[in-house]
């Protein structure tokens, strides 16, 4: 199961982001779990510095806006 | 280039629609068919060139121009980056906590802060357009100026301690990814990801904006906003900056407006306070804010910035004539 975390103080972007996110893994069929990351501290820790910012796995795949649906996809599949 | 909007608003009000040019209605919709077509067309090509150059430019390479500057180099730079680089305004929080941690001083994050969305390259091209360029360079000028300011201002006044103390214990972990390398699509394909996005979150604003100028234009006296807000009301500037805390809109919604008071005579000075206040004092902004500045910086921030769009907004009403 892929884990993913969307960083972002709760401002509407992210939580588009967010349902984007679980849209795309249900209609792929991909088995995941979206954690919302809104403790400022631990979203710098990932030198973020534009929300909302997307972290699959534990690596930082985007941040700065709600991602495109294509960056969304090719994330899910990735293996 | 622009004959072309103009003889479209002309055919639609007057032709499609019927309209006798005399009455307040065409002159309302004519206003409206012309600013809309005009600036969507505008908003479309600009924000596409200014996204092929933005691909190169991410906040973290924003943060290494900054980084180890002298002050008053650090001011300028950061308010020029401010204006280039429009960013949302709920990343306000992680882009000051990502730069104060650089060591860039609190006064040039805050004047970056200032800066930042009241000048942008939708703002330039609307006010090119629609107010000419010489009120382009003013309003550029003094945004600038302002933001300049502010920030020597909170390093001389050491303000540093009304920022929440959690921000300086925070470690910021290594910027993922490095420098942006794309190819010339992937170029383009961002800067059409940028219009998509920006139109899409501002349409509206233009639409009330353009609606709002339109009803200013067509259907307000030409005597009524001379009387009121004219030279002879001293209470007008102040009055202008109040009333433009509470609207919050961006500069592309204002800027329609701002044509139609101007088309009524109301002053310079007072339209550019008016302007100013709507698009860089803001409740929504000062609570995203509260998150890393104690209330008494902000507090000093909306003063600073109301007593400086009263000044600005004077000095243009004496000196502008």
């Amino acid at each position: 199961m892929k884990q993913i975390k969307v960083l972002g103080s709760g401002c509407r972007s992210c939580e588009l982001t967010a349902r984007l996110l679980e849209d795309e893994a249900r209609a792929l069929g991909v088995d995941v779990a979206v954690d919302k990351v809104t403790d400022m501290g631990e979203i710098m820790s990932y030198g973020v510095l534009e929300t909302p910012g997307v972290v699959v796995d534990g690596h930082v795949v985007h941040a700065g806006g709600v991602p495109r649906h294509q960056a969304v996809r090719d994330w899910l599949l990735a293996p | 280039m622009f004959h072309a909007f103009a003889w479209f608003a002309d055919r639609t009000t007057y032709g499609v629609l019927g309209l006798d040019a005399s009455t307040h209605i065409a002159n309302a919709v004519h206003f409206f068919v012309d600013d809309v077509t005009k600036i969507f067309f505008l908003l479309v090509t600009v924000i596409f060139v200014m996204g092929l150059f933005r691909s190169a430019l991410s906040p973290e390479r924003v943060r290494s121009f900054l980084e180890g500057r002298s002050r008053w180099a650090a001011y300028v730079m950061a308010v020029t980056l401010g204006a280039v680089t429009p960013f949302c305004s709920c990343s306000s929080v992680p882009l000051f906590i990502g730069f104060v941690e650089a060591g860039i001083p609190v006064g040039a994050t805050m004047a970056f802060l200032i800066a930042s969305p009241m000048i942008n390259e939708v703002a330039v091209t609307l006010l090119l357009t629609l107010l000419g360029w010489k009120l382009t360079l003013l309003y550029v000028a003094t945004g600038l100026a302002v933001g300049v300011a502010g920030g020597a201002l909170v390093d001389a006044l050491g303000l540093e301690r009304w920022v929440e103390e959690y921000v300086w214990k925070i470690r910021v972990g290594a910027a993922p990814g490095g420098a942006r390398r794309l190819s010339p699509r992937q170029r383009a394909a961002f800067a059409w990801g940028e219009v998509s996005d920006i139109v899409g979150r501002i349409w509206i604003y233009v639409l009330l904006g353009v609606g709002l100028g339109a009803v200013l234009h067509g259907y307000v006296p030409e005597d009524f906003f001379a009387r009121w807000a004219g030279s002879s009301n001293p209470f007008a500037v102040p009055l202008a900056v109040v009333a433009g805390v509470p609207m919050y809109a961006n500069a592309t919604g204002i800027i329609p407006v701002a044509e139609a008071l101007l088309g009524k005579g109301v002053p310079v000075g007072t339209v550019l306070a008016l302007m100013m206040s709507v698009v860089a004092l803001s409740l929504p902004e000062m609570i995203i804010l509260r998150k890393v500045l104690k209330v008494r910086m902000l507090g000093f921030f909306a003063a600073y910035l109301a007593v400086a769009f009263v000044t600005v907004g004077y000095l243009f009403n004496v000196f502008w004539v």
